[in-house]
């Protein structure tokens, strides 16, 4: 069964259409690979998923509720969860604060001890648990997408929503990383990510999305849609061909 | 709240005080007190936020006028209700239609709904009821006004204590610093600020109300003086408009500048106001408990 559909789904900017008549789903359990070069319009639908922005037409439902169009609050708290493709903090609150939101304004609105002891086990999670009273302002670029992660976690999503993510780690970090994702696959979250490094993608999903210029060109086991000759085609150009 | 009992003792001593200052001193209290209910009230929606208002004394207006309108024939705490409920009321509707607006926009909205109310009140009052100035005659004494004005703003402090450590001080805080990641960890954008600013509003109207019989004569020039606004801005920047005790540390010797300034230099006030204003926002952009936090921290880590 899906827990995310996505059925005909176009986000028109002016004359531009961003996304096109998209149609996906995402099962329980599962995580996907939404891949595309840039501008093809994958974090335009990250953003329709997430209630950033209203599709123009079409429906994304979520567990079987149509939330296309619904305020990115009620998304949150319905159980949908993100991080930005330029990573965004609360620079002024610490890090433990940073985490305790999600948890204060989510479904189960904890608050006092138990929301710090919620908090402080999801920086635990990311490995930043030491520095939980720091500000988050004083974090380096990698440890603030790990908090962005924490925060995510906060919020005990069915679906978490990864806008590049693991860009901009160093090899090492990457495997963290990856291991990271993969343990969230464990406990049942399903995951949609944007994703540019080929390696992540083969290690972590199983089946994978691809979109060029706002249309999906592909959607299968990823082994088979990256070797597809109009995804090298996408990625590469029609002169790769020629 | 154990934190506030040594400052609701200092407002009941303060309270004594008009029995050895007199009516001089009783009026200067009095001041004093209204300046930081209105310095604490702004910074309780705008520090958070970041959300610059300038509407304070559009509100402060409405309370004056309120009682103007009502006080021969109700009872006071009638007049205080209507005054309580009509500056909700109008901040309930200006922020749904304006807490949309970003940083400069709603700065010059806010600064605009001062006016509006102003030119609007003044409409009224010619073409309506054809007097431009009403009368305020109640039995207050300065002391009475005073005692009043010190509750007040004992119930403003615990307020913003209260908010601070709550779910909606948190929202608001998140809010100031990024409304995207507030929205999509589950804020209700909406509610959480207009809650807030009506909070502050009622606050501010009730000020108004409370202080208007000082002035026994008014008309809308009068209390719908831009200055009360912009002094209510530089006092809670002053001392810190992120801080529970920031916007009183400011109002105090503000207030007596302010004072001391209009009585000596009144042609050059509005001049030294400027002037005063540049120097805090260069100075000291988040305000004197920031900065001498910073200079400890700084002592400290030189040690």
């Amino acid at each position: 069964m899906s827990i995310l559909d996505i059925s005909g789904v176009t986000k028109r900017f002016g004359g531009l259409a961003a996304v096109s008549d998209l149609s996906f789903s995402v099962k329980h359990g599962e995580i996907v690979a939404l891949l595309g070069p840039n501008g093809s319009g994958k974090t335009t639908m990250i953003n329709m998923i997430s209630g950033a922005l209203v599709p123009s037409n079409g429906q994304i439902r979520f567990q079987g509720d149509d939330i296309a169009g619904r305020a990115p609050d009620r998304i949150a708290r319905a159980g949908i969860a993100r991080t930005f493709q330029l990573v965004r903090i609360l620079p002024s609150l610490s890090l433990i604060e940073n985490v305790v939101v999600p948890a204060a304004f989510g479904r189960r609105r904890l608050w006092g001890d138990e929301a710090l002891r919620h908090a402080a086990s999801c920086l635990d999670r990311v490995g930043l648990k030491a520095r939980c009273d720091l500000r988050a302002a004083d974090l380096t670029y990698i440890d603030q997408k790990r908090l962005e992660l924490a925060r995510a976690l906060s919020a005990e999503p069915q679906l978490l929503l990864l806008d590049e993510w693991l860009a901009g780690l160093n090899p090492a970090e990457l495997q963290e990383g990856i291991a990271l994702i993969r343990s969230l696959t464990h406990d049942g979250i399903s995951i949609l990510m944007v994703e540019h490094i080929m390696e992540a993608v083969r290690a972590l999903c199983p089946r994978t999305v691809v979109m060029a210029a706002g249309r999906k060109i592909a959607d299968g086991p990823t082994a088979d849609v990256l070797s597809q000759p109009e995804v090298i085609a996408a990625y590469l150009g029609e002169a790769a061909h020629a | 709240m154990r934190q506030l009992l040594p400052f609701y003792a200092l407002l009941g001593l303060a309270g004594l005080a008009p029995l050895w200052l007199g009516d001089y001193g009783a009026g200067l209290l009095l001041g004093m007190t209204s300046a930081a209910i209105l310095a604490t009230a702004w910074a309780m929606f705008s520090g958070p936020t970041r959300y610059v208002s300038l509407a304070t004394v559009a509100f402060y207006g409405i309370g004056a006028y309120v009682v103007a309108a009502l006080a021969e024939s109700q009872p006071w705490p009638v007049v205080l209700l209507a005054a309580a409920g009509c500056g909700g009321l109008v901040a309930l509707v200006v922020g749904l239609s304006t807490l949309r607006l970003a940083g400069i926009y709603f700065v010059i909205f806010s600064f605009g709904l001062a006016e509006l109310i102003r030119q609007l009140l003044t409409w009224y009052e010619v073409n309506v009821t054809g007097t431009l100035g009403r009368y305020i005659f109640t039995e207050f004494q300065p002391r009475d006004l005073l005692w009043q004005l010190l509750v007040l703003l004992a119930v403003t402090l615990t307020l913003s204590v209260w908010i601070h450590r709550s779910r909606l001080g948190l929202a608001l805080r998140v809010i100031g610093d990024d409304e995207t990641v507030a929205a999509h960890a589950g804020i209700n954008l909406a509610r959480s600020k207009l809650t807030l600013f009506v909070i502050s509003s009622v606050l501010i109207s009730l000020t108004g109300a409370i202080q208007s019989p000082r002035w026994v004569y008014i008309e809308p020039s009068i209390v719908f003086n831009p200055t009360v606004s912009f002094t209510a801005v530089i006092m809670a920047l002053l001392g810190g408009a992120n801080r529970i005790w920031g916007p009183i540390l400011g109002a105090v010797p503000l207030y007596l500048a302010f004072e001391f300034l209009s009585a000596h230099f009144p042609d050059h006030f509005s001049i030294l106001l400027g002037l005063l204003f540049i120097l805090v926002v260069f100075a000291l952009p988040n305000g004197v408990l920031a900065a001498l936090e910073r200079l400890r921290l700084r002592k400290g880590a030189g040690v």
